[in-house]
């Protein structure tokens, strides 16, 4: 009898993980991909689209097409995870069963925690978001242009950086640079959480006119006023406002008791394996590691994971841990990006913003699909 | 002492920033003007942090140590 592997998610980890477990251990495991949408989003493309640089069908790729043939797909939403009896309860009736579980469930946006959120910000954080942003944009006639924080973590952490820089692009182009102001809003003294990141992009900001507001963590939005209040007690009033949304693990992991108090999984920073449950891994936004919530983690995490589950179905010792690495681009606008990379043992780097980077990520957005998905890539 | 009046405690040991920050300023946030609060922590980048959230928002750093690889601040409401 084959092992039961089933994956909840089809972003980038559970993809990854669902490939490399079925291409490592062939007939020796029955793998199942469990998705509420089958159609497979790359995210860090939404900043592209709302600032009128892509298109949203880019974006998206029927999951079917990413998984090898022998991974079983499912168009299903898992309500309830029962750990004990291993056993996952599906919104359309019924149950599977499964030997081993990798938990890819990812972020949700919980957009309402915020007061006057919903009503008077925009973000770029889904695909509906970044087109009212871009649509906003579009048409936007000049004024003070806010860009905050209003929950951590979050996913994609230079985002907010990268959004200002490319920003200050778009409104040159648009001839609208001169009658707007643009404030970066940040929950610290610095305008990104890594210290050496920060004393790069500093000087740009400064540079082109960016303003940089410090520790403001966002409270609540006062839509009819136009005006961000931080819980330090500030204001600060708006013609466009975007924010970061504040972010939760899945509905189904809080549901199943099965993440922290904010429903991230707790995990083991090597293994990934669930701190209390033995048959059960995280994989990328889903966990309670205090490292970036980012594609390029999932990315990384996967093959650890799939190696985990590998080792354990055949009897063996694992051959891959985690080491904590990450690597991320961050756009600085004008042609010119530079990357944040590190793992446990190793503090981030930052090199000089160049074109070199700003090819390299596009490279990387055009080559995504054919590479990743598959865990073609390491 | 002033330690003895410490009314409020939070740890964040082994978060990084600026999950520290953010979470003892939603902290502070919900004390009475003069409540002490005691934050422990492990990310070395706290030190910086706190001490410039403190001059920025007038809440006072009382107190800083560092015993055993964890950072102790006690912070006072303003």
């Amino acid at each position: 009898m084959p092992s039961q592997v089933i994956v909840l998610g089809g972003g980038v980890g559970g993809t990854i993980a669902a490939n490399l477990v079925s291409k490592e251990l062939g007939a020796a495991a029955k793998v199942t991909l469990i998705d509420p949408v089958g159609m497979h989003v790359y995210q860090p493309g939404f900043l592209y689209v709302a600032l009128g640089q892509a298109n949203g069908r880019w974006l998206a790729q029927d999951e079917r097409r990413l998984l090898r043939d022998e991974v079983q797909l499912v168009i299903d939403r898992a309500v309830k995870i029962d750990p004990e009896n291993r056993s996952i309860e599906l919104a359309r009736g019924g149950s599977i069963g499964y030997d081993y579980l990798v938990l890819a469930t990812g972020a949700r946006l919980a957009r309402e925690e915020i007061p006057g959120l919903v009503e008077g910000a925009h973000d770029f954080y889904s695909l509906e978001g970044a087109i009212r942003l871009r649509e906003a944009l579009r048409t936007f006639p000049g004024g003070r242009i806010v860009m905050g924080v209003a929950g951590i973590p979050y996913k994609c952490p230079p985002a907010p950086v990268e959004f200002v820089f490319m920003l200050e692009e778009f409104l040159r182009k648009r001839g609208i640079r001169e009658k707007s102001a643009i404030t970066l809003a940040s929950p610290l003294n610095r305008a990104f959480t890594i210290e050496a990141t920060s004393k790069l992009v500093q000087p740009i900001l400064e540079e082109r006119g960016i303003e940089l507001g410090t520790f403001f963590n966002v409270e609540a939005v006062m839509p009819d006023k136009k005006v961000v209040t931080s819980i330090e007690g500030e204001e600060l009033p708006y013609d466009l406002l975007v924010l970061v949304p504040p972010h939760r693990g899945a509905q189904v992991i809080e549901d199943s008791g099965l993440g922290d108090e904010r429903g991230w999984v707790p995990v083991s920073r090597a293994t990934l394996q669930h701190e209390k449950f033995d048959t059960i891994f995280a994989i990328g936004d889903a966990t309670n590691l205090p490292i970036s919530k980012s594609g390029s983690t999932a990315h990384f995490e996967a093959p650890v994971v799939a190696s985990q589950i590998a080792a354990r179905i055949r009897g063996t010792a694992a051959k891959e841990n985690y080491g904590g690495r990450v690597m991320c681009f961050l756009e600085t606008g004008h042609h010119q990006a530079t990357t944040i990379r590190f793992d446990y043992q190793h503090p981030p780097v930052s090199p000089q913003p160049s074109l070199q980077w700003h090819v390299a990520k596009w490279a990387f957005n055009r080559l995504y699909w054919q590479t990743v998905p598959q865990g073609r890539v390491a | 002492m002033e330690t003895l009046s410490i009314t409020r405690r939070l740890d964040v040991k082994g978060f990084n920033c600026p999950i520290p920050i953010v979470k003892t300023a939603i902290q502070m946030k919900q004390m009475a003007s003069g409540e002490m609060l005691e934050v422990l922590a492990t990310d070395p980048g706290s030190v910086p942090d706190f001490n410039a959230w403190s001059k920025t928002t007038g809440n006072a750093l009382v107190e800083q140590t560092l015993e055993g690889g964890i950072y102790r601040f006690i912070l006072k409401k303003r």
